[in-house]
């Protein structure tokens, strides 16, 4: 113990708490900036070229941004795909994952495989396009769900987590009459909250996040997710591509302070959820392994 | 009874196991049917996906069907190796992969080291829950305060460089900034997230190690090199696997964001071009041949790294 307060150590101590202060201000940093300056005025934020707390309060990017049907919508529709995407990928996952949970099934080993080997090798963009397009799923809202609906990574982490319940719970139900059905909706969700939250989660930011599924499959640009318009706003609008300067010929760019208050409102949401995640995932229980 | 066993014990070995399968899936019938619509889903795109890789083989027509077209054999991919396109996106795909593997790659591990050092509760779960969150970020929303914040007008950090009396750099335009740039939003958006793993692993390792370390005056810094480095080590182990699996995928949702017009010579790589070639030029074939490629390597490279990390007495993925 007497060695902990040797002056060697006591240098550890401090260079280590100075780094990781560091690091964690320079991760808040460049968010921080963003939210205050969508708060700040115009003229401001030309003037001054730090803002960190902005000396005038202003809600007009918020004002502007509400003001027109595109970003309203957007959110809408983010908001839809968000709540429907997440419902439709847990009852898929739940599903699958209970079964591929109980060990006295036969062939259990080769679905496995089948879905391990996805992680391993993807057809790829194309051929995946093909068939989205052959199923009529283009420009419909169900081509940004139904095409990534499980991942096989949470599918997984879901199966080992059902794996890891107690076997006889299951055998007492089953003495008591109780279906299979029964079984997973009644005794294994119930008990397996803490996953299914997590899970749940992450399928909902990666749902709330989907903006490359809109630009493949959805051409009309009224059924676009915020993020697209994030990135019609912010990266596309500040004419930096010369291919694709459709929008910054008719409409001027937008202002610098619309653009931090677009970023903000696509961003909220999933701030809003983090600390309901972060319960979780610090114990590190849902990374149990990714190994079948 | 002791007859027929004898005359017909070939039967009885064949019967029984089909009986107990067919006794076995009648049991389970409610499984299955819980297991069949995400079967369906796995083979409806990730299967029949796989099945239309053949279309890198003909002269694929959206209208004339997936197998409609006539068939080319290899010629998509001799066009592949004699494009020099191809060699350009390859290069820059291997070059991000090289900066992901060596500085990426490592900062989660150091920063869960020295996380594991910090023994005030609160400030740990503190910098912990500010580290993760960029994690939650869609790349959009990455790639749109780089924008931002490095845009020539009115971006802080141009402005910062015009006060200390610099000229203006337009990073977002520059080939020489497009790598940096790409790998410290990597670093930004997953280096904290990283160290989960890593802490979970950590967290197994017996007190008793250190105390015994300590004992023997062995410093803060050793304790870390000959105690916590070996203990994490197969986790490492399979997280390199994985990496190195995914060399030729570096997420196209990322760098497609940051790719324009005067970059492209540096920022076009295999997701990017597939998605430029085959759904904007329509050259399905070609760019899925290019996207078969990738896929096929990136498999033989987690077979092979899988199969070194055995060989060297590791436990590997699978």
């Amino acid at each position: 113990m007497l060695r902990d307060r040797s002056v060697a150590s006591l240098i550890f101590e401090i260079v280590n708490y100075t780094l990781l202060s560091i690091i964690a201000l320079l991760t808040l940093l460049p968010f921080v900036h963003v939210i205050a300056a969508s708060f700040t005025t115009n003229a401001e934020l030309a003037t001054k070229t730090f803002v960190l707390i902005p000396t005038r309060y202003t809600l007009s990017a918020y004002k502007y941004i509400f003001s027109t049907d595109e970003v309203t919508r957007s959110l809408l529709v983010s908001i839809g795909i968000t709540a429907v995407g997440t419902f439709v990928s847990m009852l898929l996952s739940c599903l699958m994952a209970y079964g591929l949970s109980r060990k006295d099934l036969y062939g259990r080993g080769v679905i496995l495989f089948l879905v391990i080997f996805t992680m391993l090798f993807q057809a790829g963009m194309i051929p995946t396009f093909l068939v989205v397009k052959d199923l009529g799923m283009i420009d419909s809202y169900w081509s940004l769900i139904i095409p990534g609906a499980i991942s096989a990574f949470n599918l997984i982490i879901l199966k080992n987590f059902f794996q890891s319940l107690p076997e006889g719970l299951e055998e007492s139900a089953k003495i008591d009459g109780c279906s299979d059905f029964g079984i997973l909706f009644k005794i294994v969700i119930p008990l397996s909250l803490p996953a299914i939250a997590t899970i749940s989660l992450f399928y909902a930011v990666n749902y709330w996040n989907t903006y490359f599924n809109a630009i493949l499959y959805l051409n009309d640009a009224s059924k676009w997710p915020v993020q697209v318009i994030l990135r019609q706003i912010v990266v596309l609008a500040s004419g930096l591509d010369f291919n694709n300067s459709a929008l910054t010929d008719t409409v001027p760019p937008p202002d610098q302070t619309v653009k931090m208050a677009v970023i903000v409102v696509a961003t909220v949401p999933v701030l809003l959820v983090y600390p309901f995640l972060q319960k979780y995932f610090t114990k590190g229980a849902l990374l149990g392994s990714i190994k079948g | 009874m002791d007859a027929t066993m004898a005359v017909k014990p070939t039967t009885a070995v064949k019967t029984k196991p089909k009986r107990n399968v067919r006794n076995r899936i009648l049991k389970n019938r409610y499984i299955y049917l819980m297991i069949l619509p995400g079967l369906i889903y796995f083979v409806l795109f990730k299967y029949i996906p796989m099945v239309g890789l053949a279309i890198s083989f003909e002269d694929f027509q959206p209208y004339r069907g997936m197998f409609g077209g006539p068939w080319v054999g290899f010629e998509y991919f001799h066009q592949l190796f004699t494009d020099p396109a191809f060699w350009m996106i390859l290069k820059n795909t291997l070059i991000l992969f090289g900066l992901n593997l060596l500085i990426f790659f490592p900062i989660p591990i150091v920063l869960a080291l020295m996380l594991n050092e910090i023994k005030v509760q609160f400030f740990k779960r503190s910098v912990q829950t500010i580290i993760y969150i960029p994690y939650f970020m869609s790349w959009v929303i990455v790639v749109s305060i780089t924008y931002v914040l490095l845009t020539t007008d009115d971006g802080i950090i141009n402005g910062i460089l015009v006060e200390l009396g610099h000229q203006k750099i337009n990073f977002l335009l520059s080939t020489s900034w497009f790598r940096p740039i790409y790998v410290l939003q990597n670093i930004w958006q997953g280096a904290g997230w990283g160290t989960i793993i890593y802490l979970a692993a950590i967290t197994s390792i017996d007190p008793g190690l250190y105390e015994a370390a300590k004992m023997d005056g062995a410093s803060r810094l050793r304790q870390i090199w000959h105690i916590t480095l070996p203990a994490i080590r197969s986790v490492i182990v399979i997280l390199l696997i994985l990496k190195i699996g995914q060399v030729l995928d570096l997420g196209y949702e990322h760098v497609y964001l940051m790719l324009n017009s005067m970059n492209r010579s540096v920022a076009e790589i295999i997701d990017t071009y597939v998605y430029t070639a085959g759904l904007q030029e329509g050259q399905w074939s070609y760019s899925t041949a290019i996207g078969f490629f990738k896929s096929l390597i990136g498999l033989i490279l987690v077979m092979g790294a899988n199969w070194l990390a055995k060989k060297v007495g590791e436990e590997g993925v699978y």
